[in-house]
């Protein structure tokens, strides 16, 4: 099946089987195309012995550590096709991953970004709240996560601002007039779910104190980027509902899980509070132990499967993220599929040894 | 002296003299002074009494070492009739690694058997080797029999401190540090004196070396793959001692691999602590390695606790590629000169070897930069006053001419 005719599938649709059956083709034929056209790639095939004949499913197929993107060049595609190069937001200091896209699978993984959030939104496009400032997407050349994740979800906006001046501060003047002159209208909000608590929520809560309020009830917010940096506040995804719905009654808060790695094919929550895999991609839990399949209601690793990437080898990874698989196409909210929960990032290691480990030090 | 004393704000004292400053004042002694051997053999004897440090092998090892059976052999070797008239250098300085317990107990040990006054900084995580070690030291330090060793033992703890590496570096007649590459550029920012001495230990990497048809023709396999163990996952494969690679000579060499990491891995589910990431870890590894050359095999393996990479040639890059927590390397060897470019690398340490020691002599008389030790399969952390091809003794003492 070509990618063309797997989009044109409704994303939560299928239920186990028929996707099975449709992944399995698809992921195998993306493994046998990166083969062929990445050298480092076919080297990591060959060292474990890969061989397609005794694939029986997708959960059968390597994956590659996410790690690899950020020691190696991985590309299918000559250098002359690169149209864009993502990398992740490490921190100052880090190594990024670096993602290299051809025309083709930039364009699948707009396309499929919209047909998922479509789900969620409906078809027509809303005045639209970035919650984050104008500066993080000018470098074009450059796509950081959060000016691609920004531009990619700007296409469901017909009107847009930016909540956050350049200096992070809340325009209220520019927000006060854009709910005002779309009253009574959807609304939506993205942003990233630190930046939306840190810069969003708590100004909201001082100005709420002061007496000054902002009416979001016909807001829908997504928001993604992780928890992580919530977790040394200690906000709960809970919490974070409960106290945005306070200072400015928006109740439709859906977050997400994606990476850089595989843009596109975000895990998007649903009303009952699970990340769901859309049929376009899916999410496996293995045992950190042997990388055996965990069951239902087990932590494990997350490996992510992704039917877009045709420029890059990333069509299955391993994350260093845990996670729980808490059923399959029986979500009360009647999406058929996979549906999930992230419980965050892996430990480092603590290893013993001679050599002192400076990195630690400074993490 | 009195100005940098200024800096030393930031140091916590843990055991013996706070008097820093008048540890230059302290009279050095010769190697193996009486004095010392019983001070250490006092100690020695209040670990093996401590119902705590049983629990911890590394301890229990550490407390036979310096008993005075041990230390006297030590005496025998370095320091017999007839040899020239030694002294302690003065004040040694040592930094300990941050993440091996037991460690500064033995730099500690080497400075006082070689006759110096010791500030040791220990490591900053609480390792519950550190307490009991210091316990007993701080135990019999107070003892009215052993108060002459107060003036030679300072303890002390503190952070990253510019100032305080100065103010130390500055008094110190030998500086030891451990730590790595990193430390070591970080402690030589701070100036020794004129005549000060140091000793560093890099970074290196370690080896192993079997000869199949020996191994085949043992009957103790399991013994053997408990030895391997220490060497390896004790230290979570991480010590500069941990081999890296094991590489197989002889004829069955297929056969033997198969028995020996059947062994090992049986005993690695039953001993080691495993840690999610690891898996990752070493997943991340073996495709670097599969994607540094051609024909890279990562052999099939039950869990993640094992992982092995055959490669089919040494290259220059291989050990940039080594990981640890239970990671190895394999190569099948027919020439042991095939080692050599491994070997000339100057962070090649220790060979751990099973089979014939001699074959290593060809390897040696290349004239290698590398290899400082070659020792049996177990006895990779047995600490000596030889290690790292520095012969301590003569490092940490002077040498009196008197005609």
């Amino acid at each position: 099946m070509t990618f063309e005719e797997l989009l044109q599938i409704p994303p939560y649709s299928l239920a186990r089987e028929e996707k099975h059956a449709i992944l399995t083709e698809r992921l195998t034929e993306l493994t046998e195309h990166h083969r062929a056209c990445c050298p480092e790639y076919r080297r990591m095939l060959e060292s474990v012995g890969y061989d397609s004949k005794e694939v029986s499913g997708y959960e059968d197929l390597p994956f590659l550590p996410v790690r690899l993107f950020k020691e190696l060049t991985l590309k299918s595609v000559p250098q002359e096709d690169v149209v864009k190069t993502m990398t992740s937001s490490g921190t100052t200091g880090q190594a990024v991953s670096r993602i290299y896209l051809d025309r083709t699978t930039s364009a699948n993984q707009q396309r499929t970004m919209v047909k998922i959030v479509s789900d969620f939104l409906g078809a027509s496009r809303l005045p639209m709240i970035i919650l984050d400032c104008p500066s993080v997407v000018k470098d074009r050349n450059m796509f950081s996560a959060r000016g691609a994740g920004i531009l990619g979800f700007s296409i469901f906006g017909a009107k847009k601002i930016y909540a956050l001046n350049d200096d992070m501060c809340l325009d209220v003047d520019g927000l006060r007039e854009f709910l005002e002159r779309f009253q009574g209208q959807d609304i939506l909000l993205f942003g990233f779910t630190f930046m939306v608590w840190q810069h969003f929520y708590k100004e909201l809560a001082r100005l709420k104190e002061q007496g000054v309020t902002f009416d979001l009830s016909r807001g829908i917010l997504i928001h993604g980027g992780g928890w992580k940096k919530l977790a040394s506040e200690a906000v709960s995804p809970q919490e974070f509902h409960d106290r945005l719905q306070s200072v400015c009654g928006i109740d439709r808060v859906h977050d997400y899980y994606g990476m850089v790695e595989q843009t596109g094919c975000i895990y998007m929550q649903c009303e009952c509070g699970h990340l769901h895999a859309s049929v376009f991609s899916d999410v496996i839990m293995r045992r950190p132990r042997d990388f055996g399949i965990c069951a239902v209601g087990e932590q494990g690793i997350i490996q992510v499967l992704s039917t877009i990437p045709e420029s890059y080898p990333g069509h299955s990874l391993l994350t260093e993220d845990e996670g729980v698989l808490l059923g399959e196409d029986d979500c009360p909210c009647g999406r058929k599929g996979k549906y999930f929960k992230i419980d965050g990032r892996l430990k480092n290691a603590e290893i013993r040894g001679c050599s002192d480990t400076y990195a630690a030090k400074f993490a | 002296m009195r100005q940098s004393l200024r800096d030393l704000s930031g140091i916590t004292y843990l055991v013996g003299s706070a008097d820093i400053a008048a540890m230059p004042c302290v009279p050095a002694l010769p190697p193996f002074d009486r004095r010392v051997l019983e001070f250490l053999n006092a100690v020695a004897k209040a670990l093996l009494a401590d119902r705590e440090a049983k629990a911890y092998p590394d301890v229990v090892t550490y407390a036979f070492w310096i008993r005075s059976a041990s230390t006297k052999k030590l005496k025998e070797r370095f320091c017999g009739e007839g040899g020239p008239f030694r002294l302690g250098r003065g004040v040694a300085f040592h930094i300990a690694p941050s993440n091996v317990p037991v460690n500064y107990a033995y730099s500690l040990t080497a400075g006082l058997l070689t006759g110096n006054a010791n500030i040791v900084r220990v490591p900053s995580k609480d390792f519950p080797q550190v307490t009991i070690i210091d316990r007993a030291l701080s135990g019999v330090l107070a003892m009215p029999d052993h108060g002459e060793m107060r003036k030679r033992v300072c303890l002390v703890r503190y952070g990253r401190d510019r100032a305080v590496n100065d103010a130390l570096s500055a008094m110190a007649d030998t500086r030891i540090i451990w730590g790595g590459d990193a430390t070591i550029a970080e402690v030589r920012k701070s100036p020794l004196p004129p005549r000060g001495a140091e000793v560093a230990f890099a970074d290196r990497f370690s080896l192993a070396v079997i000869d199949a048809d020996s191994y085949l023709a043992r009957e103790d396999r399991d013994r053997i793959a408990e030895q391997f163990y220490n060497d390896t996952y004790l230290t979570d494969q991480n010590a500069c001692t941990s081999p890296r690679m094991v590489i197989w000579t002889g004829r069955r060499k297929e056969e033997a691999k198969a028995a020996f990491w059947g062994e090992l891995s049986d005993l690695v589910q039953e001993k080691y602590t495993f840690q999610p990431i690891q898996g990752v870890n070493k997943l991340t590894s073996a495709y670097l390695a599969a994607v540094s050359q051609e024909g890279v095999r990562v052999e099939p393996h039950r869990d993640n606790l094992l992982v092995r990479v055959h490669v089919p040639a040494l290259t220059d890059e291989i050990m940039d590629l080594k990981d640890n927590s239970g990671y190895f390397f394999e190569y099948d060897c027919d020439d042991i000169l095939e080692l050599a470019p491994l070997c000339n690398d100057d962070r090649c340490q220790t060979i751990s070897y099973l089979g014939d020691k001699e074959i290593f002599r060809p390897l040696l008389e290349a004239g290698v930069r590398g290899i400082d030790r070659i020792v049996p399969v177990g006895s990779t952390m047995d600490f000596d006053l030889i290690w790292d091809g520095y012969e301590l003794v003569s490092r940490l003492t002077r040498t009196v001419v008197l005609e």
